[in-house]
């Protein structure tokens, strides 16, 4: 099979998984006790106003006409609007979604710079520093609290030393600097705990490849040493180490939910957040599959880099 | 069990093992358990009342009298601690518990099974998977209300398709070796291979997964009190510690540290627990 229908077949596949995952949002926030009209009034509610509100909204009709009006809608590119604001959700979505894909994307750079050379020196020579250091990395990373580990950086790197600041962003647009400095405590907060998985897959897989008939022959026909690490061995190693990080970037999308509350940026989660506690309906139907379709085409993603990496996976 | 006379194909004898033939599973395991004695003990260890506010001694320092300092009402932050672990520990042994013994059940069935029970099992999983935990969290927790029990069982409900997925691949894998066909062979009913050879056989990724999944249920409790979705005061919690630190964390840098720090040595000693477990259970290190 060639990639071409490999793809095709692979995105076809998503789209099951997709329509489930709009089901199952649709119906957990409807399950939410709370009344979106009853927020959009708050104290001014009448039970005449909130029928209003519920007409408007089309919340009286039963639920799988809500669902089906709310597809439809969803598929021509109208995702709502945000009940109070009555900004479209899409606006929204176009101010939100670049923060957060920025930290993400700086967090995943960070940890796979730091982990992938840290975990094949770990088992280059085992037992050496750079095998400590990873093992210790790998265990305190994965049971670092990140909401913690942000107020630590915000305490002793942002008001103690006065490095960076504690909280805000800037945009790139308006000022890069300000941009980077802004986001870096968040990304190093939501690299930790992705770099100690992606460290202990790389050690893991490294040592396994190393000690393979072909290294041995490699290096006995006297390619150097640097060639057979990083060129034979991690070439051979990559799989899994792709895959935990494709795994883990649902990891980060999540993590940026309690990251972007400590450090206080205008990013996705913050707003998924805020939008279920205001039961704003379409705001958390539209960030939530969003976030949903950014994890489908990460494993996606994925998938593809297998498929170079090793073209006998295609055939299957 | 099976004997000599039933079988040509023999079942593997199940692995006799300790945990003191690992370091990582010896240190998990007595860290873990000083942790639970320590939440258990805590009216006898804690020197004060987690909830008794002392307006002589606010902003103390760690020092002989209160080891981890006071907070702005003058609470002894060692003894709160002490509490916190109390409800860390419930919700991380409760939620991983609850998710094996529900997990273990409907894994096993998709994988001996198969079929459309694998489907109508599996699907639904994928879909719930596809989510961010903490998001998937915060929606059920907005469901169904704040208390412990509560958390325990959305902690469970979210990470419920890790344990059924773990356990069904093991059972596919177990399911195909001989010793299995040997008993079907001598005419073993299927309730007896599932339960009896393909389960014991299937469990010990399982048992990692479970013991990986205390730690995070345990980071959960905390990050949902911390965003004021987890444990109500005046309940004691570490993550609830941590968001009313904040404000006075330049003047008390003791009250976050201290409560974080907690948090971070009983996901540890899971994790450690869990390493070691694999390094037993599993020579191959399989990922």
């Amino acid at each position: 099979m060639g990639l071409a229908r490999f793809l095709v077949r692979r995105l076809l596949l998503t789209v099951p998984v997709l329509f489930g995952m709009s089901v199952v949002v649709f119906l957990l926030i409807r399950l939410v006790p709370g009344d979106p009209a009853q927020v959009i009034l708050g104290l001014r509610a009448t039970p005449e106003g909130l029928a209003a509100i519920h007409r408007d909204l089309g919340l009286d009709l039963p639920l799988h006409r809500q669902y089906a009006q709310w597809l439809t809608h969803f598929l021509t590119g109208n995702m709502g609007q945000d009940y109070r604001s009555h900004v479209p959700v899409t606006v929204l979505l176009r101010q939100r979604l670049p923060v957060t894909l920025e930290l993400a994307a700086l967090a995943m750079l960070l940890s796979v710079v730091v982990a992938i050379p840290l975990g094949v020196a770990a088992a280059v020579r085992r037992g050496g520093p750079a095998d400590r250091t990873a093992t210790l990395l790998g265990l305190v990373g994965i049971s670092i609290p990140d909401f913690w580990l942000a107020i630590m950086l915000i305490l002793f790197v942002a008001l103690e030393l006065g490095a960076l600041p504690s909280s805000g962003f800037r945009p790139a647009a308006e000022d890069l600097l300000g941009n980077l400095r802004s986001l870096i405590l968040p990304a190093v907060t939501l690299a930790a705990g992705l770099a100690a998985v992606v460290v202990r897959m790389t050690r893991a897989s490294m040592t396994e490849v190393l000690s393979r008939e072909f290294i041995r022959f490699a290096r006995a026909k006297g390619v150097r040493e640097r060639l057979v690490v990083y060129k034979h061995a991690l070439r051979n190693a990559s799989i899994p180490i792709i895959t935990v990080i494709g795994l883990q970037s649902g990891y980060l999308l999540g993590g940026a939910v309690i990251v972007e509350q400590v450090f206080d940026l205008p990013g996705l989660g913050s707003l998924t957040v805020n939008a279920t506690l205001e039961r704003n309906y379409p705001v958390v139907q539209a960030t939530a599959l969003v976030i949903g379709l950014m994890f489908v085409a990460v494993n996606l993603a994925t998938d593809v880099a297998y498929a170079l990496l090793n073209p006998r996976i295609r055939a299957q | 069990m099976a004997t000599a006379q039933e079988s040509l194909a023999f079942a593997p004898r199940r692995r006799r093992f300790s945990l003191a033939r690992s370091r990582n599973a010896s240190a998990g395991a007595l860290l873990a358990g000083l942790l639970a004695a320590a939440a258990l003990f805590a009216p006898a260890l804690a020197p004060a009342d987690p909830t008794a506010m002392d307006f002589q001694a606010p902003f103390r320092g760690p020092s002989r009298a209160h080891f981890f300092g006071t907070d702005n009402f003058g609470r002894d932050i060692f003894s709160r601690v002490l509490y916190g672990y109390r409800t860390s520990l419930l919700v991380g042994t409760g939620s991983a518990a609850l998710a094996v013994a529900a997990g273990v059940p409907l894994g096993l069935a998709a994988g001996y099974v198969g079929g459309v029970l694998d489907h109508i099992i599996m699907r639904p999983m994928d879909a719930l998977i596809a989510f961010p935990a903490i998001l998937l969290t915060i929606a059920l927790v907005g469901v169904m209300g704040t208390s412990t029990a509560v958390l325990i069982a959305v902690i469970a409900i979210v990470y419920v398709p890790i344990i059924i997925r773990t356990m069904r691949a093991s059972a596919l894998a177990v399911r195909a070796e001989p010793f299995v066909e040997g008993a079907r062979a001598r005419g073993a009913s299927d309730l007896r291979l599932a339960l009896r050879h393909v389960l014991p056989n299937a469990i010990d990724p399982v048992l990692i997964q479970g013991s990986i999944l205390m730690g995070i249920a345990i980071l959960i409790e905390a990050a949902l009190s911390f965003l004021g979705l987890g444990t109500q005061p005046p309940h004691p919690s570490l993550g609830l510690m941590l968001a009313d630190g904040r404000d006075i964390m330049r003047d008390a840098p003791w009250v976050v540290v201290f409560p974080g720090l907690a948090i971070m040595l009983a996901v540890l000693s899971f994790n450690l627990l869990a390493d070691g477990l694999r390094d037993v259970l599993d020579p191959k290190g399989g990922a």
